[in-house]
């Protein structure tokens, strides 16, 4: 190691301590810079959901960092992740946000490029004899795999798989998977895009932070008549859980299993989506109640994609005090009869009108107006850390209020940034 | 279906002075924050729309939108500005919506009157100033009550003109 990378490592070391962490790490220009480098631009990063591009010479424009890249789907099948960026000059090679096409053409030029990246030709080719054409397609990202339909990309050319990123946060998705009649969901709701003034950290640690819902949502648990609040307290089963590698959950099935209710994860009753329940009996037996009691994950997979239940939320950082939650309905294939509940519920909690996310949005700017503030200058992540303890799987657990998921980003995001 | 510049008693349409007087008291309920007086202005059929982007606009039964209420959930909403706990609007922004450009379309099938004007409306909270911008499109309706004939609101759609971009939070009443 050289004298520079022990500094860097040593700097981290300062301002991530086990129970609390510096307000600079949220307002530094130069540690976003090195975030972006070191993490989005580094490790495996969700980008959209193969139900996005379904058929042959499907394209889409997706967020990526700060940045957006086009997810195709080649004539073969196979799935691109394509910057938006001309080889020639930097022009932009797309400009519509969704579409069918087996080529993109700059509007610029007029270079064009199949829809894998490849260059299919310059006009006026004379001026280019000899030009080697391999070396003149759309920068694509290097690494592309997806699991369970949820397509991530990695900039790195080397390192771990997607299945070893992912780890144990896998069987989490799977679990969400698996309450669709056919085993597969569809991302095609539309998104919501909502803007925050706080950095982008403020959002992931929120996503897992079974604290603040009493609080921050006891407006619309009041209103609405939710049951939501109940299981964010001290006193529910449901537990908080470091799944390593920065991912971390809300395991809310301890409680749903008290209370033993086939729905009750989704606030209904069976009665009232019997063809979905019927379904689910038929392809299931009798482990379809089990999957039925147990319902949805509450899983944030570092460092970009938030499962919510029935949503799904990606984070986009922009600057590194200003964010983008793009959200929308997760919708079954299949499942009509929950689909419009899926999307209703959706609608009415999150977004920037949403009964819920309006007000989380706005702990993330009044966060980020407190962390200029000096003397403390530090924000004190230790609760629970006198109770957590592990679990049969060998992750460190909590109670849902204790802020083991905080302390798990915050472990994992170091070792990434002192690399 | 034609435009009507004056209210027609044979098509039984509003006319346009009494239109407008309509949409500037429902801006002016939601720019004071009168929850109550803005809330009774609703039908029992009501619908509050504000589309986000793409196909939602067209579609708000298999795309999210930003806002889509019927009246039972127009209820929640304000129960849950009433609650003096929805942070989001704790303080409350200052705004002030302008409505311009209303034209009386013309008659809705089951006799609505539908009414398009344009929107802009500035909000002010310590995140900073915020213009929303937009079409939208009402549906009155003359309803008899207790205190005589008055009008109500069936229908309310604001299409805002950024909504395929990432929108601040919204959650005073557009
Ligand atoms: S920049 Fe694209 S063709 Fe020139
Ligand atoms: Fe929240």
């Amino acid at each position: 190691m050289t004298s520079l990378d022990e500094a860097v490592g040593s700097k981290y070391d300062a301002l991530i301590q086990s129970d609390r962490v510096h307000g600079s790490l949220y307002t530094d220009p130069e540690i976003f810079a090195e975030e972006m480098a070191k993490i989005y631009y580094t490790t495996w990063v969700y980008v959209g959901h193969e139900s996005e591009v379904p058929e042959p010479n499907d394209y889409v424009v997706k967020p990526f960092g700060p940045q957006s890249v086009i997810l195709s789907r080649a004539k073969d099948g196979s799935i691109h992740l394509l910057q938006n960026r001309c080889a020639h000059r930097a022009n932009l090679v797309c400009d519509a946000p969704k579409g069918n096409s087996t080529a993109f053409r700059c509007q610029y030029h007029g270079w064009t490029y199949a829809n894998d990246g490849e260059l299919l030709g310059f006009p006026y080719k004379k001026g280019y004899e000899g030009a080697d054409r391999s070396q003149l397609g759309l920068g694509k990202v290097p690494r592309v795999e997806s699991y369970q339909g949820f397509v991530f990309g990695s900039f790195a050319t080397e390192g771990p798989s997607l299945t070893e990123h992912l780890g144990d946060a896998a069987g989490e998705i799977d679990r969400l998977v698996r309450l669709s009649p056919t085993g597969k969901i569809k991302l095609t709701a539309g998104w919501l895009k909502h803007k925050a003034k706080a950095n982008w950290k403020m959002l992931l640690e929120n996503e897992t932070d079974g604290y603040h819902p009493q609080f921050v949502h006891s407006s619309v648990f009041a209103a609405a008549d939710s049951g939501i609040g109940a299981l964010y307290s001290d006193n529910a089963d449901a537990v908080s859980r470091d799944l390593g590698g920065g991912h971390t959950e809300n395991d809310l099935r301890p409680e749903f299993r008290r209370l033993g209710n086939v729905m009750g994860w989704f606030g209904t009753t069976e009665d009232k989506v019997p063809n979905y329940v019927a379904k689910m009996r038929e392809l299931h037996g009798e482990k379809a109640d089990e999957i039925l009691i147990e319902g949805s994950p509450h899983l944030m997979v570092f460092p970009n994609l938030f499962i919510a239940e029935i949503q799904i939320f990606v984070i986009q950082p922009l600057a590194v005090d200003e964010t983008v939650q793009h959200v929308t309905a997760i919708q079954f294939e299949d499942g009509e009869e929950m689909n419009r509940r899926l999307l209703q519920q959706t609608i009415g909690s999150v977004g920037p009108a949403g009964f819920l996310l309006a007000d989380d949005s706005e702990m993330y700017e009044r966060n980020q107006r407190g962390v200029q503030a000096r003397n403390p200058e530090w924000l004190v992540i230790n609760r629970g850390a006198n109770r957590e303890r592990v679990d049969e799987n060998g992750h460190l657990i909590g109670y849902n209020t204790d802020e083991v998921p905080i302390r798990a980003i915050w472990k994992h995001y170091k070792t990434l940034m002192e690399k | 279906m034609t435009a009507v510049a004056e209210g027609s008693i044979e098509l039984g349409t509003i006319a346009q002075a009494e239109a407008e007087q309509f949409l500037y008291r429902e801006a002016r309920l939601a720019d004071a924050h009168d929850y109550d007086g803005w809330e009774a202005l609703w039908t029992d059929d009501a619908i509050y729309w504000v589309p986000a982007g793409g196909e939602s606009a067209e579609d708000p039964n298999t795309q999210v939108s930003v806002l889509f209420d019927n009246r039972s959930r127009i209820g929640t909403r304000i129960r849950q500005l009433k609650s003096g706990k929805r942070h989001s609007q704790t303080p409350k922004s200052n705004v002030v919506h302008q409505i311009t450009n209303v034209e009386v379309l013309g008659l809705q099938e089951n006799g609505d009157t539908e009414v398009v004007a344009s929107l802009l409306a500035v909000e002010s909270r310590e995140r900073g100033t915020t213009f929303w911008a937009g079409r939208v499109e009402y549906r009155l309706r003359r309803v008899d009550t207790d205190q005589g004939s008055e009008l109500r609101l069936a229908f309310k759609k604001v299409t805002l003109v950024d909504r395929d971009q990432p929108l601040y939070t919204l959650s005073f009443l557009i």
